[in-house]
C-alpha cells in the first residue's frame, strides 16, 4: 500500500474533480436530467381545439399541479396501488420465508447434494419474467395445463388460478418461483459468513440445530433479511411485466391492473405524456417514503451495532 | 425533447430561415402551377422513400416497384405492427425521424390526423377516388376535404365453421342471429364440450365490427363538436345478444388468440369463428391440423332481407406530414394500392383482401385460399359480403375506448353480468378522455 507520502504533490487541484467526472456525468446524463424533465412535462397538458384534426390543432399549455391532483384522485390508480399491496401482501412474506427456509437447510452440515440444490433452487431467478409468465400462463390455462387434467382424472374440483381471486396467487406464485433463489443466495451468503464458532459453543451448551437456527443463525441474519425484505418491497410495488404478459389471457387481468401498467397505459395507449409523468413522480416519490421508512423502522435493530 | 427545442432554436442559422421561405415559396408556386406536372415542389433526380410496414412479404412487393423506379426507391422496414406502429409513428414524429411512408390501420388515422403525424395528400391523390368504395374512402377522408391514406387492404366480416363437424352433429349454416343463437344452443346439447363461437373481451376491433354490422356509429362529428355514441340502440342490441349467449353458456367466453383458444380451433373444440375475410391465414397458422374442414359464409344477419357487414381490420398506406417528398411518396403510395400489377401481388405474396373495387374481380382472387382448397367461389362470396359493409368513423381516441372495452367487458364476463354496464363504461371512459383533452363533445 502506497503511504500517503509518496503521492504525487504536483497534480493539479483538479485531479480530484477529473475523477469524479466520469460518475457525475453518467449521473447527470441518465438519472438528473430525465428525472428533471419528466418532472418539467408532468407540469404541462395537451389541449385541443375544434375537432382537433386540422394542423396544430394540439398545443402544450401550462397547467402547474393540475395532472397530479388528477393521478392522486384517479380511482383506478388507487384501485391498482391496492391491487399490488394485495399482491405484495400474498407474495413478499411467502418468497422470503421459503429463501430463509432453503438457506438454513442448505447451511446445514449434513446436507447431502448442497450445489445442486443451490444452483436448482437459483435457476429460475436467470428466466426472464416475460418467459416465465408465459411459461406458467400455459400451466395455467385450463385446456394446456397438465395440473388441471391431472385433478379432473383424480376426480378432484378444478382450482381456477386466472378466477378474479386466483389471480393473486398466479401472479404471485410466478414471482415467488423466479425470486426465492435470489433471496436464497444473498440469505446464505450472510448465513456462511457467521463465525463456525458460535455453533460450537451452542452444541456445548446443548443447543439442538432447530435452536441454533432460531437462535443464532435467524438473529444473525438479520440485517440480510431486512435488505432482501426492502429489495423485494420495491420489486413488488413495480410488478408490470408478469400481469401485462398474462392479461391477454384472461378476462381477470385488466389492462391497469398495477399502477405501472396505468402509467403505460397513459402514455402509450392514450397519448398523454403528461399525466403519464405525473404519474410516475408520484409512485417514485411513494417508493422512496416507503423504502426509507422501512430502513428507519428497522435500523435502530439491524443494524443497531454497525452504525 | 422538447426543452432542448426550445433552447436551440434561437440559434438556427438565418441561411435555414431563408431555405425554408424559398421552399414555402416553391410550394406555393406548386400549387399555383397545379398537380399534374411531376415533381413539382420536390428536387428532381434520385431519391429514396422510407416505409415502415408489417404486411407480412410486402418486401417482395416493393422490389417489384424499385425494379422499375429505381431513381425512386423505396426502403423498408418492418418496426412493429398495428398499435405498436402507431405508438412508434408518435413519438418519431415528435423526435422528428419519421420515415416517408407508413401503413396505419383505419382506426388509427384520425389519432395520427390529430397528432399531425400524417399528411393531406389530396393534391396528389383525390383522382383515386373512384377505385374504392365510397364506406372505404371515406375513412380516408375523415369525412373532410383531406385525404390522409390511400386505402390497403379492408377486413369485412365472415362467418367461419367445420363442415365436417357440422355435418356430424346435422346443423345448417346459420344466416341470421337468431338461427346462430339456436345453432349454438343444438350444439350444446349435441356435444356439451363444443362451441359454436366466443365471445372475446380481448378483441374490441372484432366487437366494433359486429357494432358496424348492427348500423352502430360510436364518432360523428357536428360542426366542431364529436359525439361519441358507443351505447346506441345498435351497439347495445349486439352487447346484450352476446350477453344472453355467454349468461346461458351457449357460447365460450375464453379470449381469442390464446393458447387455449389455438388449441380449441386445433382440436374442434370450437367449431365456428365469427372473424373476417383475412381468417384464413390465421387458421393456417393456429390450426395447421383442420386444413380443408373450414368453409366461409356469410356474417350471420339481423336483418336477411337487407344483409350487412362489418370491418375487423383493414390497413392504409399513409404519407407522413414530416417526409420532405410528400408527392413521391403518395405516387407510391397509389401504385401500391392500384395498380394491378402490385395488387396482384399483395393478394398472392402478403395475403390481404384488397380494398380496390377493380382488384376484387382481377384473375389474383380466382383461386381459393389455400388452407380453404375446396371452396373454389371463397373470393366471389368475399367480394358479395365486401359490398355489404357499413361505413364507419372513427374517432380521435379509438385507443381508449379499446382499453375501455379490453377492462370493463373482462371484469363482467368475469364476474357473470350483463355486458350492457361495461358499454356504458366504455362510453364513459371515451368522453371523459376527450373533454379531459379538451375536445367539444356533444
Amino acid at each position: 500500500m502506497p503511504s500517503t507520502t509518496s503521492r504525487p504533490r504536483r497534480a493539479g487541484a483538479a485531479t480530484p474533480y477529473l475523477f469524479v467526472a466520469p460518475a457525475v456525468v453518467l449521473f447527470l446524463l441518465v438519472l438528473a436530467i430525465p428525472i428533471a424533465y419528466t418532472v418539467y412535462l408532468s407540469l404541462f397538458r395537451i389541449e385541443v381545439s375544434g375537432l382537433g384534426l386540422g394542423k396544430g390543432s394540439r398545443k402544450e399549455v401550462f397547467t402547474g399541479l393540475g395532472n397530479y391532483a388528477r393521478t392522486l384522485t384517479d380511482a383506478e390508480m388507487g384501485a391498482g396501488a391496492l391491487r399490488v399491496l394485495g399482491y405484495g401482501a400474498l407474495l413478499v412474506p411467502t418468497m422470503l420465508l421459503l429463501a430463509l427456509v432453503f438457506a438454513l437447510l442448505l447451511d446445514e452440515d449434513r446436507a447431502r447434494a448442497r450445489g445442486f440444490s443451490r444452483i436448482a433452487i437459483f435457476l429460475p431467478y436467470a428466466i426472464p419474467g416475460v418467459i416465465a409468465t408465459l411459461l406458467w400462463g400455459f400451466l395455467y390455462l385450463p385446456s394446456t395445463s397438465p395440473f388441471v387434467q391431472l385433478l379432473t382424472e383424480l376426480s378432484l374440483p378444478e382450482v381456477d388460478l386466472l378466477s378474479p381471486t386466483g389471480i393473486y396467487f398466479a401472479l404471485a406464485n410466478i414471482a415467488v418461483w423466479g425470486g426465492v433463489g435470489y433471496n436464497m443466495i444473498v440469505l446464505y451468503t450472510a448465513l456462511r459468513s457467521i463465525p463456525r464458532d458460535l455453533y460450537e459453543a451452542a452444541r456445548i451448551d446443548g443447543c439442538s440445530p432447530v435452536q441454533v437456527a432460531l437462535r443464532i443463525k435467524i438473529p444473525l441474519v438479520v440485517p440480510a433479511l431486512v435488505l432482501t425484505t426492502l429489495f423485494s418491497v420495491v420489486a413488488t410495488l413495480q410488478v408490470f411485466a408478469e400481469p401485462t404478459t398474462l392479461a391477454p389471457l384472461t378476462n381477470s387481468l385488466s389492462r391497469t391492473w398495477s399502477p405501472l401498467m396505468k402509467v403505460y397505459q397513459d402514455a402509450f395507449a392514450r397519448g398523454d405524456v403528461h399525466s403519464a409523468a405525473a404519474a410516475s413522480v408520484v409512485i417514485a416519490a411513494v417508493m422512496f417514503v416507503l423504502s426509507f421508512g422501512l430502513l428507519r423502522i428497522t435500523r435502530s435493530r439491524a443494524f443497531g451495532g454497525e452504525r | 425533447m422538447l426543452s432542448l427545442a426550445t433552447l436551440i432554436r434561437p440559434e438556427i442559422p438565418m441561411r435555414f430561415d431563408i431555405a425554408r421561405k424559398a421552399v414555402a415559396a416553391g410550394l406555393g408556386l406548386a400549387l399555383l402551377v397545379g398537380c399534374g406536372s411531376s415533381g413539382g415542389q420536390e428536387p428532381e433526380g434520385p431519391t429514396e422513400l422510407s416505409f415502415w410496414a408489417w404486411a407480412p412479404n410486402i418486401e417482395k412487393v416493393v422490389d417489384r416497384w424499385n425494379a422499375a423506379h429505381p431513381d425512386r426507391k423505396v426502403v423498408m422496414s418492418k418496426q412493429a405492427q398495428g398499435d405498436d406502429l402507431v405508438t412508434k409513428l408518435l413519438t418519431s414524429a415528435k423526435a422528428g425521424s419519421g420515415p416517408d411512408l407508413a401503413q396505419v390501420e383505419f382506426q388509427a388515422l384520425p389519432t395520427l390526423v390529430s397528432n399531425d403525424v400524417l399528411a393531406d395528400i389530396a393534391a396528389h391523390a383525390s383522382s383515386v377516388k373512384g377505385e374504392f368504395p365510397d364506406g372505404v374512402w371515406q375513412q380516408v377522408t375523415l369525412g373532410g376535404d383531406g385525404v390522409y391514406a390511400i386505402p390497403q387492404d379492408s377486413g369485412p366480416m365472415m362467418f367461419y365453421y367445420r363442415t365436417d363437424l357440422f355435418e356430424q352433429y346435422g346443423l345448417t349454416v346459420p344466416k341470421t342471429w337468431d338461427e346462430y343463437a339456436r345453432t349454438a344452443r343444438t350444439l350444446r346439447t349435441k356435444a356439451p364440450d363444443k362451441f359454436l363461437g366466443t365471445f372475446s373481451s380481448n378483441d374490441p376491433g372484432w366487437f366494433a365490427g359486429l357494432a358496424q354490422q348492427a348500423g352502430g356509429s360510436w364518432w360523428s362529428v357536428d360542426g366542431d363538436t364529436w359525439k361519441v355514441s358507443i351505447d346506441d340502440a345498435a351497439t347495445k342490441k349486439v352487447a346484450s345478444y352476446w350477453s344472453g349467449l355467454v349468461a346461458e353458456g351457449a357460447v365460450d367466453k375464453t379470449p381469442m388468440y390464446t393458447p387455449e383458444w389455438n388449441k380449441a380451433l386445433n382440436d374442434g373444440t370450437q367449431i365456428g369463428w365469427v372473424s373476417a375475410v383475412w381468417a384464413p391465414g390465421v387458421l393456417a397458422g393456429n390450426a395447421q391440423s383442420t386444413v380443408g374442414k373450414w368453409a366461409m359464409a356469410p356474417l350471420p344477419q339481423w336483418d336477411a332481407a337487407s344483409p350487412r357487414t362489418g370491418n375487423w381490420g383493414g390497413s392504409t398506406t399513409a404519407v407522413t406530414a414530416g417526409s420532405k417528398k410528400q408527392k413521391a411518396a403518395a405516387e407510391f403510395a397509389i401504385w401500391l394500392n392500384t395498380d394491378p400489377e402490385a395488387v396482384a401481388a399483395l393478394v398472392t405474396d402478403s395475403g390481404v383482401y384488397p380494398a380496390a373495387t377493380k382488384a376484387q374481380t382481377g384473375s389474383a382472387l380466382a383461386k381459393p385460399p389455400a388452407f380453404f382448397p375446396a371452396q373454389t367461389d371463397f373470393y366471389a362470396t368475399a367480394q358479395r359480403v365486401a359490398s355489404t359493409a357499413a361505413g364507419f368513423t372513427w374517432g380521435p381516441n379509438v385507443n381508449v375506448a379499446y382499453t375501455a372495452y379490453k377492462n370493463a367487458f373482462g371484469a363482467a364476463i368475469t364476474g357473470g353480468t350483463d355486458l350492457a354496464p361495461a358499454l356504458a363504461e366504455m362510453q364513459r371512459a371515451t368522453i371523459d378522455d376527450l373533454r379531459a383533452s379538451g375536445f367539444k363533445v356533444g
